[in-house]
């Protein structure tokens, strides 16, 4: 079991990484929400694997799944659900304004251009 | 507290010129003067206790655990310099005052010399090390300020920069060396730091120690071959160049090396490097002096030749030479300081500085042309002034210093630079004040300026001739300052005009004569100096910066090309390889805990995962597979969660996937349906590696957990859920109450996600067009948008919904559920109308909006917190009681319910604002088709799957790429 968990947290992590080095939006937006899956899951076995046992409290003596991950990996999920929300309206805007969903600037779309050789003879 | 006045005073008055400004020009340097005569006031009031040799300082703690502390001392040394920037700078004001022009903005100027005073006496009379190092950051800045002052002139702008660069550059080598120096004596006190000579000669630290302090301290003071800068500083206002670039700012490394003297005089590093230097300094300034135009520049370069001079006295490392670099450091800032401001007075009354324009001004300016000749003469070293007795003892102890087994070295060099002093010194006075009367403007004949102006030069020249003539009255303040510099007994010594018949009366008397003749064979030598290589420093340096400039930017285009996959590759590579140095480098193996057997349906679930996971690469072209089969591998997850006994984790995550998947989908009607083919297959190769090689290692790492043992930190949690919290649910528990901070700054964040996403689809008129244009309109729709069947449904199902949501809330304390989960659970009962009804018939009938359900749940959330303070229990202590409610029976309340509430509120007003301003842009293209404007633009109504949507704005994209 702890093979095809630990298996699976690699799946979702090269997938993930893989599509967020694409360069569209959409894709990377997706790539996130795999590596999210990769990480809250790997997170989540730190607590190790327990079956049956949820830490929903009936007495002492008792073996519970550890619950410190678990809340760890409630907020995550719930954070990153809105992360990606806004990642992906900030695409949908960038797509918008400029007609095109490419994650990367052509220098000429660039508001201030840092180049090499100053303004002017001052030097 | 005195002590620390003296220093303060000035840095904090720098204010009150700037006020007093508009109150006119007198008025604003008689508040100036003031400033600076309290702080010389109350600094004399301090002499008595030092020449009667008690300590006088003033310490407070600022930041002890870094060694920092508020701390003055003052001892002769300190009185000497402070007494010489006090002195100056009250006689600068006054020139000043009758120099700048009525356009100059005086109050600023003012201000910024007040600024420089009080860094400057900050400098000299700091104990703290660390202290003395901000004091010295803000000389390099005030003086920048200062050098800049006349901000419309290129070359002011230039010399500014340059000077910063090269003294700030200086200032950073020095902070490296103290600190060395601090760490290494124990102390960060200097006064404490002298007393520990052989602690820190003693150091391994201590040739890298004492060469960062050199660098520091030759770069202020204009040392070869850090020289070059000083010159361009010229462009400042003349006061500006009296005070800061002859008296006081470029005397600041040479104070460095002799409050420092006691720990490292006498050591063989020191003698080489700082004698060397010194002399280097002496002869190169001299030579090139003697071949300046400009008054001003060959004054500075006479100054960096005068200050290689007093360097090269301190690097010998002999007492008496030190009492010689004394002497001399009165002397020149007298006679200096003195020639600045004439030339600044015949640059005033004739407006060139050009020597070459410029001829027998002593006829037409004659109380100026005195001055300049006495100062002058001092300045060559002739007897009968100040000048004269320093560099008789200077040639004296050059006499006997031998150089790496070179007896003649210093002796013939320093009679070198004596002769060329002689040599500037008479080029200076014969051309300006003697021979044919000439000057540029014929129309206005130049005369004395006002009392005002001549009047400091008066007061400089009076000690040039008194001590020129009896030495000996400067000897109780030569005492006093070089007793502080030896830090022991002083030498044997008096001051006085005549010694006999010594060596350096010798030299001093070969230099006056080589000096003249080089004068009169000027033409030639400078014809053959003109046709000679000569090595320019300020082209150089523009180049140097340039290179270092053009090398970031290269570096930087490299890596931060605008491209995020650029970035991510980069990033990940980095991270990956930082992870295999470090795996590769330390013992490693699995555990050997044993595992859990394993069931068909986890393999069923383990297939779809890599299945999911596997069309997502290949297939992510296609869009909306890519979304569907997101989705499919997060229900993987959730059933992960829910077969290893998270079932609040399990219901989150399900919740959030139908959630989020339904905004990707809205997302994705106003996107490009397809992902074009753009990376080129080895680029894919590398990024399919680079993942793969992540994703394994990732997998390896989880898996070597999952197979050890661990001992668990949530005991305390487990069992304090009930009695403490209040609740069985130990995830809720913690989520609402142990850990409830962290859950309220989550909540708060996840309310600002949901207002800029918001704030962000408020489109432009240019961005609506584009929506209403990827929107399909709703003719190209199916005959039924909205399905009665569906839209039945789901209107009957929205009370159930709502009810099943408020029971898992309810029962959130103690059963899987919650705050979280039931927002989740409301928000889709509400999308489910937005789906089924269409965004207007929703929208209409929508009673709370997102933006209030927000606040209101972080206000809640918060008053449950702050009520906690009414009980006196820190911020969210959760408490809570069981009543009896008649009918139902007896109910536990806990107010992390309220708390809880504040989180769901939270999380349905997230979702709702979020999908709903998404489907909100989605309508823009119906209401535009309805009323008739929307556009026909080449994006096509229909973006087909088939096709990349859009071709042409990529197709010209694709073209203006970098290469």
């Amino acid at each position: 079991m702890e093979l095809l968990v630990a298996s699976g947290i690699g799946f979702l992590t090269a997938t993930g990484i893989y599509l967020m080095m694409r360069r569209r939006t959409l894709p990377i937006v997706v790539g996130l929400t795999f590596l999210s899956y990769g990480v809250n899951l790997f997170l989540f076995t730190m607590g190790r694997l327990t079956i049956g046992a949820p830490p929903i409290y009936e007495g002492s003596n008792i073996l519970y799944a550890d619950p410190l991950p678990q809340a760890l990996v409630l907020t995550a999920i719930v954070i990153s659900f809105g992360m990606t929300a806004l990642i992906v309206v900030l695409a949908l805007r960038s797509f918008l304004d400029t007609g095109s969903d490419a994650a990367a600037i052509g220098p000429e779309d660039m508001v201030r251009d840092f180049g090499p050789e100053p303004r002017g003879n001052e030097w | 507290m005195i002590a620390a006045l003296v220093a303060l005073i000035p840095t904090l008055g720098a204010f009150v010129p700037v006020l007093s400004d508009r109150a006119g020009r007198n008025i604003c340097s008689i508040s100036t003067g003031l400033i600076s005569l309290t702080a010389f006031v109350l600094l004399m009031t301090l002499a008595p206790g030092v020449i009667s040799g008690e300590e006088v300082g003033f310490r407070a703690a600022w930041i002890p655990e870094l060694g920092l502390n508020f701390s003055f001392f003052v001892d002769g040394l300190g009185l000497f310099f402070a007494s010489l920037i006090l002195l100056m700078g009250l006689l600068v004001i006054l020139y000043a005052r009758f120099y700048l022009a009525s356009a100059d903005p005086m109050g600023r100027f003012y201000a910024f010399l007040l600024l420089f005073q009080g860094a400057m006496l900050g400098i000299v009379l700091s104990d703290n090390i660390i202290l003395m190092l901000v004091f010295w950051e803000l000389t390099s800045l005030s003086s920048f300020l200062l050098i800049g002052y006349w901000n419309h002139l290129p070359e002011s702008r230039q010399g500014a920069r340059m000077s910063l660069i090269v003294t700030g550059g200086g200032g950073l080598a020095l902070i490296g060396g103290m600190l060395m120096l601090g760490s290494v004596a124990g102390t960060y006190e200097l006064s404490e730091i002298i007393q520990r000579r052989d602690v820190v000669v003693s150091s391994p630290l201590f040739v890298p120690m004492l060469g960062l302090i050199l660098i520091g301290a030759f770069t202020k003071s204009a040392q070869f071959p850090f020289h070059f800068w000083l010159p361009h500083a010229m462009a400042a206002p003349t006061p500006v160049s009296a005070y800061l670039h002859s008296a006081t700012m470029v005397k600041a490394g040479i104070f460095l090396l002799a409050r420092l003297w006691p720990v490292f005089a006498g050591t063989e590093m020191w003698f080489l490097v700082v004698s060397l230097a010194g002399l280097t300094t002496m002869v190169v300034g001299a030579w090139i002096a003697i071949f300046r135009d400009d008054l001003k520049a060959l004054l500075a370069y006479s100054t960096v030749s005068h200050l290689g001079l007093i360097t090269m006295l301190l690097g010998l490392g002999t007492r008496m030479a030190a009492v010689t670099a004394v002497l001399h450091i009165l002397n020149h800032a007298t006679f200096k300081a003195a020639l600045f401001m004439s030339a600044g007075i015949v640059d005033h009354e004739t407006h060139t500085r050009s020597i070459a324009k410029l001829g027998g001004l002593r006829k037409l300016m004659p109380i100026t042309a005195t001055l300049a000749i006495i100062a002058s003469l001092a300045m060559a070293g002739i007897p009968l002034f100040n000048g004269f007795v320093s560099k008789e003892m200077m040639l004296e102890e050059a006499s006997h210093t031998v150089y790496g087994g070179m007896p003649w070295l210093f002796p013939l060099l320093a009679t070198l630079g004596a002769l060329f002093s002689v040599a500037y010194s008479a080029r200076l006075l014969h051309a300006t004040f003697f021979g044919e009367t000439r000057f540029p403007d014929a129309k206005h004949p130049p005369h004395d300026p006002p009392l005002g102006m001549w009047l400091p030069v008066a007061i400089l020249v009076v000690p040039v001739i008194v001590f020129g003539l009896v030495p000996g009255l400067a000897e109780p303040i030569v005492r006093l300052t070089a007793a502080a510099v030896i830090n022991g007994e002083l030498p044997n010594f008096y001051l006085s005009l005549w010694h006999g018949v010594t060596p350096a009366l010798v030299m001093s008397i070969i230099a006056v004569a080589g000096g003249l003749l080089l004068l009169a064979a000027y033409g030639p030598i400078e014809q053959m100096r003109q046709a000679a290589p000569r090595p320019e420093a300020k082209p150089a340096f523009e180049r140097t910066v340039r290179a270092g400039a053009a090398g970031a930017s290269g570096l930087t285009t490299f890596l931060h090309n605008n491209d995020l996959s650029r970035y991510m590759f980069v990033i990940v590579l980095a991270v990956a390889g930082l992870g295999a140095a470090a795996f590769f480098n330390t013992t490693h193996g699995g555990g050997t805990a044993d595992m859990l057997g394993m069931s068909l349906p986890a393999m069923v679930g383990w297939l779809a995962l890599l299945t999911a996971c596997g069309v997502a690469v290949v297939r992510h072209h296609d869009r909306l597979l890519m979304l569907i089969v997101t989705a499919i591998a997060g229900l993987v997850v959730s059933l992960v969660f829910l077969q290893f006994s998270a079932p609040d984790l399990a219901l989150t995550q399900i919740s959030v996937e139908v959630v989020a998947t339904i905004l990707m989908l809205l997302a994705l009607n106003l996107l490009p349906k397809s992902t074009p083919h753009e990376t080129s297959a080895g680029l894919r190769a590398g990024h399919g590696v680079t993942a793969l090689f992540s994703g394994v290692a990732v997998g390896a790492l989880a898996l070597s957990v999952l197979t050890r043992g661990y001992q668990t930190i949530s005991d305390y949690h487990i069992a304090q859920a009930k009695p403490g919290g209040g609740g069985t649910n130990v995830v809720n528990v913690i989520l609402v109450d142990f850990r409830g901070y962290d859950t309220y700054g989550e909540i708060i964040v996840l309310g600002i996600a949901a207002l800029v996403i918001f704030a962000l689809l408020d489109l432009g008129p240019k961005a609506r067009q584009a929506a209403g244009a990827m929107a399909r309109p709703l003719s190209s729709r199916s005959g039924e948008p909205h399905p009665i069947m569906l839209v039945v449904v789901t209107r009957v199902l929205l009370p159930l919904a709502l009810t099943v949501g408020i029971f898992i809330f309810l029962r959130g304390h103690n059963m899987p559920g919650g705050g979280f989960i039931s927002g989740i659970v409301v928000a889709i009962a509400f999308i489910m109308q937005y789906v089924a009804s269409g965004y207007a018939w929703a929208h209409d009938r929508r009673r709370l909006d997102g933006q209030l359900m927000i606040s209101a749940g972080i206000l809640i959330a918060g008053a449950t917190g702050v009520a906690s303070w009414l009980f006196g229990s820190p911020f969210l202590t959760s408490t809570y009681d069981y009543f009896h409610i008649p009918l139902i029976g007896e109910v536990e309340l806990a107010s992390a319910l309220a708390f809880d509430l504040g989180v769901f509120l939270v999380v349905v007003g997230t979702v709702l604002l979020s999908l709903s301003t998404i489907s909100r842009a989605e309508a823009i293209g119906d209401e535009m088709e309805q009323a008739g404007t929307l556009p026909k633009p080449a994006l096509g109504p229909e973006p087909a799957a088939s096709q990349p949507a859009a071709p042409a704005p990529f197709a010209r994209e694709r073209q203006k790429e970098p290469v």
